[in-house]
């Protein structure tokens, strides 16, 4: 109790370097959160795009249903389909009208006329994309293919690409953290040399000494992380309603509730390992 | 209870501030260290407080070797040890209170009972009016009250007072010196560094006597320094108190 007393004392005593201290892990984990947020995303899309028919064909208006069945079984026999759906004029309209109930003038302009049919089709691995793709194109009945292998393939090399630039900035900013931490303790134990000094001649112990700069270290530190989650969580809440219109269909959002909150905890673990390495290397550096 | 044997202290600059002294201290005595600026009294107190090593020699705190005391327990030895520095060494920053209450905290005692015991220490002493003034409100004979107040906190078995009377009136330094002289009849063994020749007249006690890092006399009471040492360098110089004892055995 009294070790947290005198942290308490340490802080207020310097409020401008205790800001310091606070602000540089404040944007430490104002970065982590927004990175953690933006895999979240990314990794999501993925899931949606993994999920979604990874070849479309569209059929010509003149196609019949029994020349489409035909063109399914011969797709079937290659044993390179996992999944084949058809989806009819109809239900093309139907998903239509969902993707577009907000917008009535969109609707009123489209019937089941003018949306083609088409055949979903998942295949059992990935490589078999390119000949499934391929006997699509080769058919009569099929006017366009959306092939989606790129997409998924693109958007995996741009979060694995993003995930690596992400965890490199984490690290040079935890580091810039733990260094400017250190300096900031240090200058404390500095400035309470004396102190120090008069504290050890009247009998205190090492560690009575330094578990107040340690403590200190990982108030900074606890603080940062609240403070940088509390701001990208609320970044994040007010800007839900314009990304989930810019990401229409994709099942991103609303985040759980239970993500901010492990994300949070993790932080505050995080926090904790960065506020006390950087305190006791300060420790070990000035409190010989 | 405490004994220094040829104990030799040289700085880095090569200069020597102790030179193979030895003498003994007794539990329960009271002795002056006199001796000039400069002549080694308090390089005694920091060897004792192990706050610095001697060259060469031993020093014995009851019974504990500080020399070759380990790191982990140089914490143990200062809480027996109580000291009044020369510089006092209150923290400007804490009140009167915090500042006498610290070797309570420091040793884990709890806070209720610690402020009582500081309450008590702070009335006996004279300064409880002052608890909860800061060290910059008090005038230097309560500052010094205070710094033995903090010395006492935890009831050490040595009380070490380095010229607590050194920037105090002949009045206020004669009421510390009697404040310490209580202190010691309650069983707590005092070493009074001073150069106040009035202070050390005015209580019969032992003194050692210190010149340029050597020692130049031990007189009084109890001078019993190892034999080799103080057949070589042990002088009474407490002049009028061998007289006396001569006068007595005539």
């Amino acid at each position: 109790m009294k070790t947290f007393k005198t942290t308490w004392h340490n802080i207020r005593r310097s409020p401008y370097q205790a800001f310091a201290a606070v602000l540089v892990m404040t944007l430490t984990f104002l970065f982590i959160s927004f990175f953690t947020f933006l895999l979240y995303g990314s990794s999501k899309a993925i899931s949606y795009f993994e999920s979604r028919p990874q070849v479309t064909a569209f059929f010509r208006n003149e196609v019949k249903q029994a020349d489409i069945d035909n063109l399914k079984n011969e797709l079937m026999v290659t044993n390179k389909v996992a999944s084949s759906k058809f989806v009819s004029k109809q239900d093309a309209l139907k998903i239509y009208r969902e993707q577009n109930k907000n917008d009535p003038l969109l609707l009123e302009l489209v019937t089941a006329d003018i949306l083609p049919a088409s055949l979903e089709i998942s295949t059992i691995k990935i490589e078999d994309l390119s000949a499934i793709n391929k006997q699509l194109l080769e058919s009569p009945l099929v006017s366009e293919v959306v092939f989606q292998k790129d997409v998924v393939s693109v958007l995996t090399s741009w979060t694995n690409a993003l995930r690596s630039i992400g965890l490199g900035l984490i690290i040079v900013l935890s580091l810039v953290s733990i260094f400017i931490m250190v300096i900031i303790i240090g200058v404390k134990i500095s400035q309470k040399k004396s102190d120090i000094e008069i504290m050890r001649l009247i009998g205190a112990g090492g560690w009575y000494i330094r578990w107040p700069f340690i403590f200190e270290g990982i108030s900074y530190g606890v603080v940062g992380a609240i403070l940088g989650w509390l701001i990208s969580a609320g970044a994040l809440w007010y800007f839900t309603p314009s990304l989930s219109a810019f990401l229409k269909g994709m099942p991103i959002f609303p985040i759980p509730l239970i993500f901010f909150l492990g994300l949070l905890g993790a932080e505050i673990l995080v926090a904790i390992i960065l506020g006390t390495l950087s305190s006791f290397l300060a420790v070990l550096r000035y409190l010989k | 209870m405490i004994r220094l044997t040829q104990v030799s202290k040289q700085f880095r600059t090569g200069v020597f501030a102790l030179s193979d002294i030895s003498f003994e201290v007794e539990k329960g005595e009271f002795v002056f260290l006199v001796g000039p600026t400069g002549s080694g009294k308090t390089t005694i107190f920091r060897l004792l407080t192990r706050e610095a090593l001697p060259t060469t020699g031993e020093v014995i705190v009851d019974n504990w070797d500080v020399v070759k005391l380990p790191n982990n327990k140089i914490s143990h030895l200062r809480k027996k040890i109580g000291v009044v520095f020369q510089d006092l060494k209150l923290l400007m920053d804490r009140t009167i209170f915090e500042n006498i209450i610290l070797p309570l905290e420091v040793s884990g005692i709890d806070t209720i009972v610690a402020t009582k015991i500081v309450e008590e220490i702070m009335e006996k002493v004279g300064i409880l009016s002052h608890k909860d003034k800061f060290p910059i409100q008090l005038s230097g004979g309560e500052l010094q009250r205070a710094a033995i107040a903090r010395a006492l906190t935890l009831e050490p078995d040595i009380l070490l007072a380095d010229e607590p009377t050194g920037n105090l009136d002949s009045a206020t330094a004669m009421e510390i010196v009697k404040l310490l002289s209580e202190i010691n009849k309650k069983g707590t063994t005092v070493i009074m560094a001073t150069h106040n020749e009035d202070a050390v007249k005015a209580l019969s006690k032992r003194v050692i006597s210190l010149n340029k890092g050597q020692l130049v006399g031990v007189g009084g009471k109890k001078p019993k320094a190892p034999a080799e040492h103080s057949e070589k360098k042990s002088v009474i110089i407490d002049k009028e108190k061998k007289k006396e004892e001569e006068d007595e055995d005539f």
